[in-house]
């Protein structure tokens, strides 16, 4: 084999959540390693530093903002991407609630973003047959939800647990086609979602230490991942949450 | 606008094993034994339910009593 079988070269990458955090760093791997990206997010001045990091390793994204929770938004950007070899869904945001105020417009509001958004979007694209046969699909969930139930996450582990559900139903069902569906399961990483205050900075440091490995992951420890899942190297792989958490869910 | 003791009150319901006769205005919160970072959630999730008020992690650290955190409620009304 002379080809680098992890290297994302000729391949189309569209990335969701791209202005930040997890998002924003996965389009710029992909490009390093090789893929033409599109980047979406809802702030386009955001969206911008991620272009400009790409253009560092001489790669020319297509951006395309887009508020995700509108059908509208949603549709003009399906119709705008090209074909696809390689889709990322990582726009989300986080929630602190304890279960006696997560309300349903609280749940309506979560859901809205962190999971109908993204379901909603995959589903046009797959029926506008916008992903290429052997294409690949990473949509970024949690180990919340699925394996830790820290106090107050109910909400987005619930969204981010039926997440993970979904993409199962879609592996199976999208395998007509052989594009191959999975998710990561990370546990806490350094973006501006886990630090919006709603628990102080010396509360995190003190949950870090909870972890094997003693530290939050970075959002590049994702982004390979999803490099990895994007790439021709995982062919075999689909219907699997990649967990990627430091360890923190060995106790 | 809520007063200090319908305040205070609120603040009491968020424990379950604290007697609320314990939860006066001048009450060190952080020093109380059931006081955790779950009550602070709940704490910070009435504040917003009832006063439409964000409070972050680091108001309810740098409050000492109950009063305090009320101040803070208040200037962000």
């Amino acid at each position: 084999m002379t080809e680098n079988p992890f290297s994302l070269a000729g391949k189309t990458i569209l990335v969701t959540g791209a202005s930040s955090g997890i998002g924003k760093r996965t389009a710029i791997e992909s490009a390093r390693l090789g893929a033409d990206v599109i980047i979406s997010a809802r702030n386009l001045e955001r969206l911008e530093e991620t272009r400009l990091a790409i253009a560092e390793f001489g790669k020319e994204a297509v951006v395309i903002p887009a508020e995700l929770t509108s059908a509208e938004d949603v549709e003009s950007l399906v119709s705008s991407v090209p074909d696809l070899d390689g889709v990322v869904l990582c726009s989300g945001k986080g929630l602190t609630l304890p279960v006696q105020f997560a309300s349903r417009d609280k749940f309506d509001e979560m859901f809205s973003i962190n999971f109908f958004s993204p379901v909603e979007l995959l589903r046009l694209l797959y029926k506008k047959k916008k992903i290429k046969k052997e294409g690949s699909v990473v949509v970024i969930a949690s180990l919340g939800g699925t394996s830790v139930y820290s106090g107050g996450n109910s909400i987005y582990g619930a969204s981010k647990a039926a997440l993970n559900s979904f993409m199962k139903f879609c592996a199976k069902e999208f395998a007509a086609r052989k594009i191959r569906v999975n998710t990561i399961c990370p546990a806490m990483v350094e973006t501006p979602l886990i630090h919006r205050g709603t628990v102080s900075d010396e509360q995190l440091q003190e949950d870090m230490k909870r972890y094997p490995l003693k530290r939050y992951g970075q959002p590049e420890d994702i982004a390979y991942g999803a490099v990895y899942l994007l790439s021709d190297a995982s062919c075999w792989v689909t219907g699997h949450s990649l967990v990627i958490d430091g360890g923190l869910s060995l106790q | 606008m809520k007063t200090l003791e319908e305040f205070v009150a609120l603040f009491a319901e968020q424990f379950d094993d604290t007697d609320p006769s314990e939860i006066k205005a001048d009450t060190v919160f952080h020093d109380l034994e059931e006081y955790t970072s779950l009550t602070a959630l709940s704490i910070i999730a009435m504040i917003d339910e009832e006063f439409d008020v964000t409070v972050k992690g680091d108001d309810m650290k740098s409050s000492v009593t109950v009063e305090d955190l009320y101040n803070k409620v208040i200037a962000k009304l």
